[in-house]
């Protein structure tokens, strides 16, 4: 079950994501997190940011529409408050993390590249809630590049770079990505969308629109999961409405080199394990005995 | 804290609109607090997607079986159908599989004994009340003032009375108990009985109302808090709430799941928490 993603082994290819698992401590009275490929920390910035207005989420058909606004504790309480569960850990930590201005972004990386409980992070430039940062590095390839490039010079650690959904082409900016320095590309953040209380006329979030996710949104990330497989060399991370096993075992062999698990964290905090549990069974069943003769495998 | 595959022990409508749900949560009565409440995963297949969050009513043990099963260790929870999720819920029966996360955020501080308590309940936010009376009534002489629209909404109030609990029941159209707000009688019981503490939960409007009485009369306020959830456990916070301070260029949210549902008065911002849209599916939906 043991994977590469440039970089970074893993013991299996299941790691939540960024967003959807705190910093790890929310959920450990539910599960055995060392048994997860994983943990992915929430998007950190340089500064503690305070988040949107509420209501910051709305539940749609298989999905839920969230403005959190990437809503974290900064790097310093990171570093004071968080690490030292974090640090106790045997599965690796990842830490996913954004930046206002290419500044912040290098100066965060730096940050960092510092701390020896950090085995990787990873770049958001694909939030679609925050006005600065996020999404705007994420849907013009010059400035995925920039990001990617000032992030690289700053960084010691392997460089794993999250892909927005909300773009045109989402092989023009993974190429930039993956030419400006990335070791591997997860994707996809959430889908920008909408909901109307239509009682009030009003939008159901405060933000008027927020970022879709769940299994409603699945059959467009792997979509997009096989478009980026076949235009980079770089692993590839699958992320997108993700609840049950062969809903990874579909990323797997469209070529993901391991999947994220999102919003199924709050819907089952066990998730994660039932899911590596019914890839190994699949694998079984299958008569496979490397996960590596699964990943790719998809007849054309 | 854990997560319960479990089965319904029983689930009926108490009145039109409203039932109460028993479920089996063997070791949950040691652990839940007033005040706390647990996420419901309301069927295995989706929709809903996200689980539902209801404050806990009350936890007990029903009585060993004459065939020799030991005593099974239930939880209450009351709900109002109002939406998706509670019209599922509404069609479960005694032996269906449901999923509890539980017992989640921090319940209501129970103060000084000996000083007397005044309960504010709105409609289904009486539920976090009876386990607050439960372990109020030993120490203290404890009051129960109940509101709902009609009297549809006003649900157990015998049970509150079993407890040793005086209860004064109002309505806003005089179906039971006097007709007006549920706030008129808490100001009438502070002019009487000025030192109480006071435990409220309901629509945020009746919340607002009582924030404002008791922040006027100095007297000391918990409220629990209503919020849509996502996770229950701190790590979306989709539900957070305006802080005590909070501006725009200083921001500051605290997040209903994990740091409540149930505040003290003053930790909140109540500038505008008036104007917050009513969630209400279960006690915390």
């Amino acid at each position: 079950m043991a994977v590469d993603i440039g970089g970074l082994t893993l013991k299996n290819p299941v790691m939540p994501a960024s967003g959807t698992f705190g910093y790890g401590e929310e959920y450990a009275p539910f599960l055995d997190i060392n048994r997860i490929g994983a943990v992915v920390t929430k998007g950190l910035s340089l500064k503690p940011k305070a988040g949107n207005p509420t209501p910051r989420i709305a539940e749609t058909i298989s999905g839920m529409l969230n403005a959190i606004g990437l809503q974290n504790v900064g790097v310093e309480d990171f570093i004071k408050f968080k690490l030292p569960f974090l640090r106790e850990l045997t599965t690796p930590v990842i830490v996913n993390f954004f930046g206002n201005t290419l500044e912040e972004y290098g100066e965060v990386a730096a940050r960092l590249s510092e701390i020896p409980e950090v085995a990787a992070v990873e770049l958001n430039i694909s939030c679609p809630n925050v006005k600065k940062g996020g999404i705007v590095f994420g849907t013009d390839p010059k400035a995925a590049h920039e990001a990617v490039s000032v992030v690289r010079r700053n960084l010691s650690k392997p460089l794993m770079v999250k892909l927005t959904p909300n773009v045109t082409d989402i092989t023009v900016i993974a190429r930039a990505v993956e030419e400006a320095g990335a070791d591997s590309i997860s994707c996809i953040n959430t889908i920008t969308g909408m909901a109307v209380d239509i009682k009030t006329r009003r939008p159901r979030l405060a933000n008027r629109t927020g970022g879709l996710s769940g299994p409603a949104i699945r059959p467009v990330a792997l979509r997009m999961v096989h478009q980026v497989v076949q235009a980079v060399k770089i692993p590839v991370i699958g992320v997108g409405g993700i609840v049950r096993p062969m809903d990874a075992i579909e990323f797997l062999i469209v070529g993901a080199r391991a999947v994220q698990v999102g919003t199924a964290n709050f819907v089952d905090p066990a998730s994660m394990i039932t899911i590596i549990e019914g890839i190994e069974q699949f694998l079984i069943e299958e008569g496979l005995k490397d996960i590596h003769q699964l990943i790719g495998s998809l007849e054309l | 804290m854990k997560n319960y595959k479990t089965i319904i022990l029983s689930n009926q409508e108490i009145s039109p609109g409203y039932y109460r749900m028993r479920l089996l949560t063997p070791g949950f009565s040691e652990s839940a607090r007033p005040g706390q409440f647990l996420m419901m995963r309301v069927q295995q297949s989706l929709p809903p997607l996200l689980r539902r969050p209801f404050g806990i009513f009350r936890t007990g043990f029903l009585p060993a079986d004459c065939d020799g099963m030991p005593p099974k260790e239930y939880t209450e929870i009351l709900y109002k159908v109002v939406g998706r999720g509670t019209n599922i819920m509404a069609d479960l029966h005694r032996g269906d599989k449901v999923e509890v996360l539980g017992p989640l955020g921090r319940g209501f501080d129970v103060g000084d004994p000996g000083e007397e308590k005044i309960l504010v309940g709105g409609g289904i936010g009486l539920v976090p009340l009876y386990m607050l009376a439960e372990s109020l009534s030993a120490r203290s002489k404890v009051r129960l003032l109940m509101g709902g629209r009609n009297r549809d909404d006003i649900l157990a109030v015998t049970e509150f009375e079993r407890l040793g609990v005086e209860t004064y029941v109002s309505t806003d159209d005089g179906s039971l108990g006097e007709e007006g707000l549920v706030t008129q009688v808490l100001e009438r019981k502070l002019d009487k009985f000025p030192s109480s503490s006071v435990y409220a939960c309901g629509p945020m409007p009746m919340l607002d109302a009582v924030y404002r009485i008791c922040h006027r009369r100095q007297v000391p306020l918990q409220v629990s808090l209503e919020a849509l959830m996502a996770c229950g456990v701190g790590a979306c916070l989709g539900c957070v709430v305006k802080g005590a301070g909070h501006a725009e260029d200083n921001p500051r949210y605290l997040c209903t799941c994990k740091q409540g549902p149930v505040f003290r008065a003053e930790q909140l911002d109540w500038s505008r928490l008036g104007e917050e849209p009513g969630y209400c599916e279960g006690c915390k939906s």
